[in-house]
């Protein structure tokens, strides 16, 4: 059973406008690797110098993964990942 | 141009009031693909600051859940300015990342927390292009049932 990723809208022009696209990995680093193969430039939307950008939210099975490990979280057949970008500024 | 009923109006401007010298936030969401905003969601500001806003990474899931739950999308992104006018900043335009929504921004660097007119107006931001857009306060739109 695959890994559900949900896509927010922003980011949607990598997956031809789904909103889910499935992935598989046995970390959140693994499955990114997994998503930019079948939708090219997914990637750097997510990661900047190799860490998750600081203004992207990732979450597996409803946890933010700042606070499951990160990139090394670890990943099950089964689980969703929801991407969602912070809604976030500033004057 | 964004059509909004005279209830969420009142209700933005009132949160913006409330949290001032902070930077209030929230939503209104619509049914998606409407363009309609129908349900206002203050927001807390989880910088709590005068000169930024981000929404609470469990708070934003939650929200967004909710949201597409209901087939709904958020119609307008609002928040204050309390010291500035009511235009986005670099990092708001930087930020911006709802290429459908109406960024509203209400500035209450003039009255605070006290009575007084705010300056509310609202931008389409879309690849870090800004253009400003009428806002239109509609007294005949019915109110969206409360929460």
């Amino acid at each position: 059973m695959p890994i559900e990723v949900r896509i927010p809208t922003i980011l949607r022009t990598y997956t031809g406008g789904e909103k889910a696209v499935d992935a598989s990995g046995a970390t959140l680093s693994a499955l990114i690797d997994d998503l930019e193969a079948n939708h090219p430039g997914l990637k750097d939307r997510l990661l900047d110098d190799g860490d998750l950008r600081r203004f992207v939210n990732v979450y597996v099975n409803d946890e933010d993964v700042r606070f499951t490990g990160g990139l090394e979280t670890a990943l099950n057949d089964g689980d969703q990942v929801v991407v969602l970008p912070a809604v976030a500024g500033g004057a | 141009m964004l059509r909004l009923d005279r209830t969420t109006y009142d209700a933005i401007v009132a949160h913006a009031k409330r949290d001032h010298p902070d930077e209030a936030c929230g939503i209104v969401a619509g049914a998606e693909g409407s363009d309609v905003p129908s349900r206002h969601i203050p927001m807390i500001n989880a910088a709590g600051s005068p000169t930024f806003y981000e929404f609470d990474s469990t708070e934003l899931l939650a929200l967004y859940k909710d949201m597409w739950a209901r087939d709904e999308e958020p119609v307008v992104v609002y928040h204050s300015h309390t010291a500035t006018e009511a235009y986005p900043s670099r990092t708001d335009i930087g930020l911006a990342n709802e290429p459908g929504a109406h960024y509203v921004l209400v500035s209450t660097a003039v009255h605070g927390n006290s009575e007084g007119p705010v300056e509310f107006r609202s931008y389409r931001i879309i690849d870090g292009v800004v253009t400003e857009e009428e806002v239109s306060v509609d007294d005949t739109l019915l109110a969206p049932a409360e929460q």
